[in-house]
């Protein structure tokens, strides 16, 4: 049994010491906000917080994460994470939503780091998080709004 | 052009009916706005009210639901069809939602989303569904206050009689409403006196995206749940010889390995049967994780296989297909298209005599243009639950097109139709890859042997080795000059890799004296299919590209020679059947002109390209600018011109128009899948380059042409010609041109 603090509250799961971080959280602890897009951490859909740094959990062995706080969508609460979310829905950046999630917990990692973001920032920032429904140029300005809300 | 007419008959496609416990629902056949209205006229009513395909049901308690069969896959049709009710129902547009319709046989007649359509086809029925009810409502409010239906008003869901004072809530009034008959004909508001429709409204599903609680096929449960993963063989034009999983079996949580065929033999493949890979072996176990790793110690012997026939279409369209053996690679794909521009073609269409006026030209142009396979990449891999039982057959299953699904399941899974139920789940992209439904059959099978219910998981690598590919093209553009620098004759030829991509009555078919299309195709066991604009999506890079070097070869401006062209072809259109309009078709190149600054543009820096497309009914001019860095283009501002006559909702408009644009920025600087000796030699997305957040555009503006025309699609026509207008504004930065898409691979040589 490995113990898991996901958005601060404790799970118990019966998972191999190598299984990623991204599988215990969708099919043991059954939060399915993370997403699996790849599996090789090339895409971003399975972006947490680990202890506050983003992790791509699809390539993140859930034995690493024991102990640690663990952060998914649907524990992104505190204020940064707020702004955030406010900025995507005021700016509009969602189409499919597949990977929104991600997108979300990298951009609030990094307003986390640094509050006033440039554009060469968040481009370094958000480079590996893939938006293949193409709303790249919408999340940089939903970044910008977010920083002036916090 | 989309003519418009206001007054609709109800009787063709229209049923009012009570609500048990209260309200009233007003069914209505999504697709009576495409169908003739001499085709449903007549006695046979009653047999339409079997094909209504939506409904919108007014509750007690006001609230307004209207079900929509056409699945959301990010083109956000969740917001804009609700837009359509509530403008003529006359409510707060915030209080409608939309329910996801369900695969439901026989009433949903004709599912189906995809080809830009949803909003064409939607536009008169929802509208006249909506003003159907306000009506009626206004009659029972009349009814009941005694006083004329004229003196009455509505706003905001209440009905109200100055006179009196008196109001009424639709939800008050929606029982006695739906017991009075519904009026013969209604008239709906002429374009052009909208007071939502045409308003920027946000996405309703967007609280429940950032929040990740929008469930996708992926994220299904429920209880007792296996997971299941297939193996297929690593190379088009290889089977499965023989497997062995003893050693898969001894891994934990794992219940069962075992081969699945998904067509039988013999089967007649509907429109969207594909050839995928046929026999399967299957691991099913308890998590995925578990699966993932079992599925490695399966050890499998795959084989080639003989040439082979498929049995396809039905009636007089139906036909036998012979799938080529052969392990097929890019290299010699290429070397087989440009063999085949040496021969003859098929004649596609011929005006006048190209052939004389190439052999009086001073000067002949002539290029030709590539581009390779192209995977959907859609951000959720494919996946479908499947959960058979002796009762029913239910799926979860992200699909485009369930009702053309039936036929398949009920063939292969031995299901008759009445007993199939499908939940269609929000859909983490499509772009066409998911009108291809086999992997419900798969599910299915899954299900039926492990008599449990079952979740389909494809990996990246599954996703990506075993798509559904858009085609390999080639074309090559050739035109006659003469001594006055006149453009004498065009010659189009090309071909494709199993289909080509000529669309013969297109612009600049029509603008000139001579013209000569030619096709050709290449059998293979590539499995293909439709991509975001079919076919569309290549011509228009390559004819776009050469109108651009055509200008430049005769001194004319790129933007400047197609609108005289147009207007050529407008004044004196040269053969039959020139399918798109050519007043239209300037609109968006002169919107795109203006907007851009295109003499003067703010940047001097950044160099500039233009194209233009016309494609599912509506066009689009998009003015592109770049700048080189170290080696590699940056995009800077895009402004783009598009005509999809009425636009409804423009924030979701705008958004959709923005991911066409960047998608085919992506695609045609880095898109395209290899193949070697038949195996896909991208897998997944650290050897697939996709567009990413550096290489998005600074900024996109759009602008729509401002018309009264009827609404056409957007998810289509702004992809097109963004490809060219991006080859275009390289070659200014560059001084070369690109013609073989992905033109990273000639920059990377530079």
């Amino acid at each position: 049994m490995i113990q898991l603090n996901i958005n601060d509250k404790v799970y118990e799961v019966d998972a191999s010491a190598d299984m990623p971080l991204l599988w215990a959280i969708r099919d043991l602890v059954g939060l399915t906000g993370t997403k699996f897009g790849c599996g090789m951490a090339q895409c971003g859909a399975c972006t947490v917080h680990v202890n506050g740094s983003p992790v791509r959990s699809c390539s993140f062995p859930v034995a690493a994460a024991a102990g640690k706080k663990i952060t998914t969508i649907e524990g992104m609460n505190e204020k940064i994470g707020e702004a955030v979310k406010k900025a995507w829905i005021e700016l509009q950046v969602p189409q499919c939503g597949y990977c929104q999630s991600g997108q979300i917990m990298s951009a609030t990692a990094l307003l986390k780091s640094k509050p006033h973001p440039t554009d060469a920032d968040i481009d370094a920032a958000m480079q590996g998080n893939l938006c293949r429904c193409g709303t790249y140029q919408r999340i940089r300005s939903a970044i910008h709004r977010a920083a002036e809300m916090i | 052009m989309e003519k418009s007419n206001n007054t609709q008959s109800r009787r063709s496609f229209l049923k009012v009916s009570s609500i048990t416990g209260g309200g009233m629902m007003i069914g209505f056949s999504w697709l009576a706005n495409l169908i003739p209205n001499e085709a449903i006229a007549g006695p046979a009513a009653a047999k339409e009210w079997v094909e209504l395909t939506g409904f919108i049901k007014i509750f007690p308690d006001n609230r307004i639901v209207i079900l929509s069969p056409n699945p959301e896959f990010g083109q956000n049709v969740m917001t804009s069809l609700p837009m359509l009710i509530a403008e003529e129902l006359e409510v707060d547009w915030t209080k409608v939602t939309v329910e996801q319709g369900d695969y439901d046989t026989p009433r949903f007649k004709r599912q189906f989303t995809g080809g830009s359509q949803a909003m064409r086809t939607a536009w008169k029925p929802l509208r006249t569904a909506g003003a159907t009810a306000r009506f009626m409502l206004l009659q029972a409010a009349a009814n009941e206050w005694n006083v004329p239906a004229a003196e009455l008003t509505a706003s905001n869901g209440v009905v109200s009689h100055k006179a009196t004072n008196k109001t009424a809530s639709y939800g008050a009034l929606a029982t006695a409403a739906s017991k009075l008959t519904a009026p013969e004909k209604i008239t709906l508001k002429k374009n052009g006196e909208f007071s939502l429709i045409g308003t920027p409204q946000k996405n309703v599903e967007g609280s429940k995206v950032v929040t990740g609680k929008s469930l996708f096929t992926m994220d299904y449960k429920q209880e007792g749940m296996l997971i299941a993963m297939a193996i297929r063989p690593t190379a088009f034009g290889m089977k499965l010889k023989s497997f062995d999983a003893t050693e898969a079996l001894k891994m934990p949580g794992i219940k069962d390995v075992f081969e699945i065929q998904v067509y039988k033999d013999g089967y007649v493949k509907a429109g969207f049967d594909t050839r995928t890979f046929n026999n399967l072996v299957v691991v099913v176990g308890n998590t995925t994780w578990e699966v993932m790793n079992a599925r490695k110690k399966v050890n499998i012997q795959w084989e080639a296989f003989a040439p082979y026939k498929e049995f396809a279409g039905a009636g007089n369209n139906k036909r036998e297909d012979t799938i080529p053996a052969g392990l097929e690679s890019s290299d010699e794909h290429l070397k087989q298209m440009y063999a085949k521009q040496k021969i003859q073609g098929k004649i596609l269409r011929k005006d006048g005599d190209p052939e004389a006026a190439f052999a009086k030209a001073k000067k002949v142009i002539e290029k030709t243009y590539s581009a390779p396979f192209l995977p959907h990449n859609t951000m959720e891999p494919i996946s479908c639950f499947a959960h058979i039982t002796d009762e029913k057959a239910f799926f979860v299953a992200p699909i485009q097109i369930p009702e053309m699904m039936k036929q398949s399941i009920t063939m292969n899974l031995d299901i008759p139709a009445e007993k199939i139920e499908m939940k269609l789940a929000r859909m983490g992209g499509g772009f066409g890859r998911r009108a291809y439904g086999h992997y419900i059959i798969e599910a299915g099978l899954i299900s039926k042997k492990m008599k449990a219910p079952v979740k389909l998981i494809y990996t990246r690598e599954d996703d990506m080795t075993n798509g559904v590919y858009r085609p390999s093209y080639m074309v090559t553009y050739k035109a006659a000059i003469d001594e006055k620098n006149n453009v004498t004759a065009i010659h189009v030829k090309g071909g494709g890799i199993p289909e080509n991509a000529i669309h013969e009555n297109r612009f600049p078919a029509g603008a000139f004296e001579n013209y000569l299309a030619e096709g050709w195709d290449i059998p293979s066991n590539i499995t293909i299919g439709a991509f975001r604009a079919p076919r569309s999506n290549f011509i228009a890079s390559a004819e776009q590209s050469f109108l651009d070097e055509l200008a430049e070869a005769i001194g004319k401006d790129p933007i400047d020679y197609r609108i005289e062209l147009l207007k050529k072809a407008k004044a004196n259109p040269v053969g039959k059947n020139n399918e798109y309009d050519a007043d239209r078709y300037i609109g968006v190149l002169e919107l795109v002109k203006e907007k851009s600054k295109w003499g003067d543009p703010k940047n001097k820096n950044a160099k500039r390209g233009v194209a233009a497309y016309f494609c599912h009914n509506s066009y689009a001019a998009h003015v592109l600018e770049l700048t080189m860095k170290d080696g590699l283009p940056v995009v800077g501002n895009i402004v783009s011109a598009l005509d999809c006559g009425v636009v409804v909702n423009p924030e979701g408009a705008k958004n959709m128009a923005e991911g066409a644009i960047v998608d085919g920025i992506g695609n045609v600087l880095f898109g395209g899948l290899r193949f070697e000796k038949g195996v896909p030699m991208q897998k997944n997305f650290n050897q697939y380059r996709m567009i990413r957040m550096k290489e998005a555009p600074k900024k996109i503006d759009i602008h729509f042409v401002q018309n009264n025309i009827d609404p056409t699609g957007l998810g289509e026509p702004p992809f097109p010609p963004i490809f060219a207008a991006f080859a275009n504004a390289l070659y200014k930065a560059t001084g070369k041109r690109h013609y073989h898409q992905p033109f990273i691979n000639d920059l990377n040589k530079s």
